[in-house]
């Protein structure tokens, strides 16, 4: 019983706040929203067992990725007429995009409920005797270790990307260099002289 | 706990007693760390004190014991101020967040053998994750605060906090390779020994060691503690995130940095220094109820050296903490995760 309350409770949470994520007016409302959301979706994740998963999502996604999402999003200069004003110009894209997601589901759920063998499939025997962690790892840097090694590609190549798409090189920037300056003594900074009394130096 | 055996034999079924005998246990850690909390404030002042050749804090109570006290009741006591243009909501669910988070990291430490409230096997990771959720607090804050000050050290704290993070995860990754396990209690009992010289077999004094350094420094930008305090450096941001609280809310602000510095000793002290085990592992240093002696001296240790750091190193300047985060530690500890792998897979005998 405790499970379906939690059940429950993390799935109404999670529904209302990713409601909420596209219905908020202020954009920072509607981040703190998707945090919340994806808090409650690692909830969802403790109680199918999937400890590493959760954990690694809230690391992931609340951690890294939301941190920078609100970094952005409060520097925005908010404007809430103009927001408004443009939000019924994409709704066609938005109904479109929600039209394709539902359909992709019924073709998913359709396939369990025609060919009973699939069903049978999509949940395969957990290993006994290993923590979530180590079953993954053994999956992943073994019989999927070339499609980590891909992902692990495709990321380096979007790094390089954002770099050279943002770098220039702009000419007369002074810039620190750092073992100059560890390099600097005292006799190299301080220049003693012998003045006079009553003369400028 | 035993506490659940008890509660069984008075005719409570199992469920109720683990519940009643949880909550329990996360009331009496919650108040003790609170009253620790004001224990450390005041070593914090008293070292740094000491090092400058003052007296520090020594009015209220003997030797000023009290004096953190007073400075809570001072806090609560004072008028809320919300500024004009704040974000209400926000500014006051910044602080509850920061606390929150400093909390709940609590529940995964073993404070001895058996002594923790969540022994699970992702217990690194969780770490890990309420961590990096600390940084909310400030960021909120910064935000709804609606000050020019709390928002530049807003963005302050979110490019530092996101930037030593990556260092401290992957020297979690080189602990967690050398015991083989991500629950905490595993790690302490992974370096156990017998005999006299049993602390050698502790992290530190493995190939590990300089990322104990490496995750001191860190823990110091994570917690934003001088030298890299430059949320708050009050030369340039008057006070930094913080500058528009009073009253409660700021207690709480202060609540939640000195928590995350003792979760962190304290993690550095698992990780690294053994956790509970006794450093002699021969009969009177070594049973069971004295390992939570050790684990607070360990912690205590720690916490005397971060204090020492702030009583000694001046602040740094903003490229130099993210030269040091991306350029020095990234590369020195990722360095290392190979290093540990190699070691642990062709150069330590096999278990």
């Amino acid at each position: 019983m405790f499970e379906a309350i939690a059940f429950y409770f993390f799935s109404v949470i999670l529904i209302a706040s990713a409601v909420m994520v596209i219905a908020a007016r202020n954009p920072v409302h509607s981040v703190l929203f998707l945090i919340l959301s994806f808090f409650n979706a690692a909830g969802l994740f403790v109680l199918l067992g999937a400890e590493f998963l959760a954990m690694i999502l809230i690391v992931v996604y609340v951690g890294a990725v939301a941190v920078l999402f609100l970094f952005v999003v409060m520097m925005l200069d908010i404007d809430f007429a103009e927001l408004k004003r443009g939000s019924l110009q994409y709704l066609p894209f938005g109904v479109l995009i929600g039209l394709i997601l539902v359909a992709e589901l019924v073709m998913a759920g359709s396939v369990w409920v025609l060919k009973p063998a699939v069903a049978a499939a999509k949940a395969l025997a957990t290993p006994t005797g290993l923590t979530n962690t180590e079953a993954l790892g053994r999956i992943l840097y073994t019989d999927y270790v070339y499609y980590f090694q891909i992902a692990g590609l495709v990321l380096l190549v979007a790094m390089i990307g954002a770099i050279v798409l943002t770098l220039r090189s702009r000419p007369g920037v002074r810039r620190q260099v750092i073992s100059v300056q560890n390099a600097r003594t005292a006799a190299m900074a301080v220049d003693m002289h012998d003045l006079k009394p009553g003369e400028g130096a | 706990m035993a506490l659940v055996p008890f509660l069984q034999n008075h005719g409570l079924p199992y469920g109720w007693a683990w519940f009643i005998s949880q909550s329990v246990f996360i009331t009496v850690i919650c108040l003790v760390l609170m009253l620790s909390v004001a224990a450390v404030i005041l070593a914090d002042r008293k070292i740094w004190a000491a090092v400058q050749m003052r007296r520090g804090p020594n009015v209220v109570g003997p030797f000023g014991l009290l004096q953190t006290i007073a400075d809570a009741m001072k806090f609560l006591f004072k008028e809320v101020i919300i500024p004009a243009g704040a974000n209400k909501v926000i500014f006051f669910l910044a602080p509850l967040v920061s606390v929150m988070v400093a909390f709940i990291a609590w529940a995964v430490i073993p404070f001895n053998k058996g002594w923790v409230i969540a022994d699970i096997n992702v217990g690194v990771l969780y770490l890990f994750a309420v961590s990096s959720l600390g940084v909310y607090g400030t960021v909120m804050a910064g935000w709804a605060s609606n000050s020019k000050y709390a928002f530049l050290s807003a963005l302050r704290a979110a490019a530092q906090m996101v930037s030593y993070e990556v260092s401290i995860g992957f020297v979690m990754i080189t602990v967690l390779l050398f015991a083989g396990s991500l629950n905490i209690s595993h790690i302490v009992q992974a370096q156990q020994s017998s005999g006299v010289f049993a602390l050698l077999h502790w992290n530190i004094f493995s190939i590990l060691f300089p990322m104990l350094v490496i995750f001191f420094v860190s823990s110091l930008a994570e917690t934003q503690r001088p030298p890299f305090d430059l949320l708050e450096a009050e030369s340039e941001l008057v006070a930094g995130f913080f500058v528009e609280y009073s009253s409660g809310p700021f207690l709480l602000f202060f609540l939640a940095e000195y928590m995350n510095v003792i979760m962190l000793c304290g993690l550095m002290s698992i990780l690294f220094l053994g956790g509970w085990l006794s450093p002699i592992n021969i009969w009177p240093l070594n049973i069971p109820v004295l390992g939570i002696f050790w684990f607070l001296l360990k912690l205590a240790f720690l916490f005397f050296m971060m204090a020492m750091v702030k009583a000694m190193v001046p602040r740094y300047r903003y490229d130099q903490l993210m030269r040091l985060g991306w350029k020095v530690f990234l590369p020195t500890s990722l360095l290392w995760v190979v290093l540990t792998a190699g070691w642990v897979l062709f150069v330590r005998p096999h278990l």
